[in-house]
């Protein structure tokens, strides 16, 4: 993986420097909290329904045993030792003093993390495929390209203003696993016949109050011209996205009402008229930061294992676990390891200290030194010979984090609700809680298959409702919590937008709902379909009436 | 005390203002004036070949484009922020100063705050009309608070990967 060179840490030490010095001047009373609002956001300091929450950014999902043991470390001196992971792949703190925050970031820059662009209209840490490097279906490793835009964001003179917050997501697979088509940028990667390289640029993603899937822009850009043609669209948004109503300022609502051939055009033209050569990377910075991915330490090894054959044959538990949540590695006698942050009656995403230093330690020991965030709120080994999965399951299990329910119905998405946030209508977690208790036999769940559930507490879905299987919206309703289900979701390569079911439930009828829904899934399915294949075939009609049923 | 800070040679420094910014509605004074775009479509040319020292005030939703032709005779643009969040006259910056190539003074005005500072400075920004009573030393000091950037801007930093290339 890329390690930060002296350029990098010296950034970092920069940033931290600055924010101790903002820190010292409004502790001291020198700067008021509204003029020291902007400032702390920069950093990803927010102030929330009962604390400061610090959300750090975790660049592409991606942390070295060393990063994972200091989050680890900083949650347990400074915070009350567990943190939790998002949908963006980044880790909050719910329970931080301002007094700490010097300190917290010096710490975190010592291995390379920091807090910068996690808040503010600026170009968001951004998200790549988790399975990047371990995955078959790939054509190019998607992190370079990830840490070329990283360097490239940071800091943009720019766009640290833009009219609203901006993000971007990448992969380089055929499967797409980093939810492309619901963010400001999407790029996949494709690799032409002749070996050449070259992205699909999608734009004007995005979910919130009005929730759009992104439009292709542009079909092959060459990727030596990458940050030439972002820095086209940015301008473009910068100069012309909507400023006057905050709902209304994402770059969505700017690729929506221009059409995406006339966003196209302007793109084209502002990118006609730049000097590419001033912007895009030289080739010996794109060889540096390729040669930082290049795989290493892998064996030459079998691609049967006879220790992980026998662990499944004599271990009911191990062979579902090895079902559910370990998958191929394009290299032979690998695999790749999801680990479960929804164990069931948990808060899903949460991660206590002690459980990412033994993920650290894990990933140390088993996984070439490296650990995965998904933007679905789990971590991921990418790369764990076949021979030690057993041993990686045991030392899990022994942490409470073997859960083998990857992409089942407990997989449960929720953003931290209303138990924490300010913003919040309603509670998300214990909704979640509530729905995994329900399924929390394994064996019910794996029968029940894929189905992905994202609960949001607030409009701005932050929780991924509108692309949930099942969807779940928190609203209020004259001061109570009520629940908006929406079905028919996918933030996947069959994206699409879900479908409201009826009127909002109280929230304890929310996980019955949910059970008369597997219901009628369970009782209509054909052979080989998942949830939403039989939604998508049988239509809204059947669910609804099993779940308004009891109304009329 | 002027409330006008220029930067120049990686210094910051009060400086005197020979312009008068004039509104629309407002007889046209004797000297240095700063007209809005519109007024400079209407009466700028004639001023010019009078000979007089034109600035042109650019509000953010204003396209610089526009002045292509006129820009070789203007002594100063002056862009405008009507609030700090508003970020797009980062980009008519950029604009003014890689594209059109206007080597002049580039003036941000209206709600210039001390912590814009290293952004205006990188897009080519080099008067700054305060609204938040700070001072030269500030500024000096927020300019060069980063030892590096990860991008060429219109301030001729070399960026990072031009360093490590070079280093």
């Amino acid at each position: 993986m890329y390690r930060y060179d002296e350029i990098d840490r010296e950034v970092l030490a920069d940033r931290a420097a600055e924010f101790r010095a903002q820190c010292a001047r409004r502790l001291a009373g020198e700067m008021t909290e509204d003029q020291f609002k902007p400032l702390r956001l920069m950093n990803g300091l927010y102030l929330q329904l009962h604390a400061y929450m610090l959300r750090i950014a975790i660049p592409y999902g991606l942390l070295s045993s060393a990063q994972l043991r200091k989050l680890a470390d900083v949650a347990r001196t400074y915070d009350r030792g567990y943190g939790h992971f998002t949908t963006r792949t980044n880790l909050q703190l719910h329970w931080i003093k301002l007094k700490d925050m010097p300190d917290i970031l010096d710490e975190l820059a010592s291995v390379g993390l920091h807090a910068i662009q996690t808040s503010g209209n600026c170009i968001r840490n951004l998200t790549a495929d988790p399975h990047a490097g371990a995955t078959a279906d790939e054509v190019d490793d998607p992190r370079i390209w990830a840490e070329v835009i990283r360097q490239w964001s940071t800091f943009h003179p720019e766009f640290s203003f833009l009219p609203r917050k901006f993000k971007m997501a990448v992969t380089a697979a055929s499967a797409d696993r980093a939810a492309i088509r619901v963010y400001d940028i999407g790029l996949r990667l494709h690799r032409d016949d002749e070996g050449a390289l070259s992205f699909e640029v999608l734009v004007g993603g995005g979910l919130g109050r009005l929730p759009h899937l992104s439009p292709v822009i542009r079909d092959r850009l060459p990727v030596r011209h990458l940050l030439s043609y972002l820095q086209a669209i940015l301008r473009v948004y910068n100069r012309h996205g909507r400023r006057d109503n905050i709902h209304k300022a994402r770059i969505k609502i700017l690729v929506a009402s221009l059409g995406p051939v006339e966003f196209a055009r302007q793109v084209e033209e502002e990118w006609s008229l730049t000097d590419k050569a001033a912007v895009d990377l030289p080739d010996t910075e794109l060889a540096r930061i390729r040669a930082a991915f290049a795989p290493q330490g892998f064996e030459t090894l079998p691609a049967v294992s006879t220790p992980f054959e026998a662990a499944k044959s004599s271990s009911p538990a191990f062979a579902r676990f090895a079902r559910r949540n370990v998958l191929a590695h394009k290299q032979s006698g690998y695999a790749l390891v999801n680990v479960s942050l929804k164990a069931i009656g948990e808060t899903p995403g949460d991660c206590s200290s002690e459980q990412m230093e033994a993920i650290a330690d894990i990933a140390e020991l088993y996984s070439l030194d490296e650990v995965r965030v998904t933007y679905e709120q789990n971590l991921l080994l990418p790369h764990v010979k076949l021979d030690d999965v057993p041993a990686v399951h045991e030392a899990l299990a022994a942490v409470g984090l073997a859960t083998p329910n990857i992409a089942l119905i407990s997989d449960i998405i929720a953003c931290p609700g209303l138990d924490y946030c300010a913003l919040a209508n309603a509670r998300a977690i214990p909704i979640a809680q509530d729905i995994a208790r329900r399924f929390a036999d394994p064996a019910q769940a794996e029968n029940i298959g894929e189905l992905k559930i994202k609960i949001s507490g607030c409009i701005n879905a932050c929780g991924h409702h509108h692309v949930g299987h099942i969807g779940i919206l928190g609203v209020d309703k004259k001061g109570e919590e009520f629940y908006q289900l929406t079905l028919g979701g996918s933030a996947e390569d069959d994206a699409a937008l879900g479908q409201v079911l009826g009127p909002a439930l109280p929230a304890d009828r929310v996980a019955p709902a949910i059970d008369h829904l597997v219901e009628v899934y369970l009782r209509e399915r054909r052979t080989g379909e998942r949830f939403i294949d039989t939604f998508r075939r049988a239509g809204l009609t059947a669910f609804k009436e099993a779940v308004y049923a009891q109304a009329h | 005390m002027p409330k006008l800070i220029r930067w120049r040679d990686a210094s910051a420094a009060w400086a005197e203002d020979p312009f008068t910014a004039v509104d629309d509605d407002q007889p046209l004074p004797r000297g240095e004036v700063i007209l809005s775009f519109s007024r400079f479509q209407r009466e700028g040319r004639a001023l010019l070949d009078q000979g007089r020292h034109l600035g042109v005030r650019l509000a953010p939703d204003e396209a610089p484009e526009a002045l292509v032709v006129d820009i070789p005779r203007l002594s100063v643009l002056a862009v405008s922020f009507p609030k700090f969040r508003d970020g797009r006259g980062y980009s008519i910056a950029r604009v003014i100063r890689e594209r059109l190539g206007f080597r002049h003074e580039l003036r941000a005005v209206g709600d210039v705050l001390l912590e814009m500072a290293p952004s205006l400075i990188r897009c080519g920004f080099d008067a700054f009309e305060i609204a938040d009573g700070t001072t030269p030393v500030q500024w000096a000091q927020a300019a060069r608070r980063f030892r590096h950037v990860y991008q060429r801007a219109a301030d001729g930093r070399e960026p990072a990967f031009a360093e490590r290339t070079a280093g």
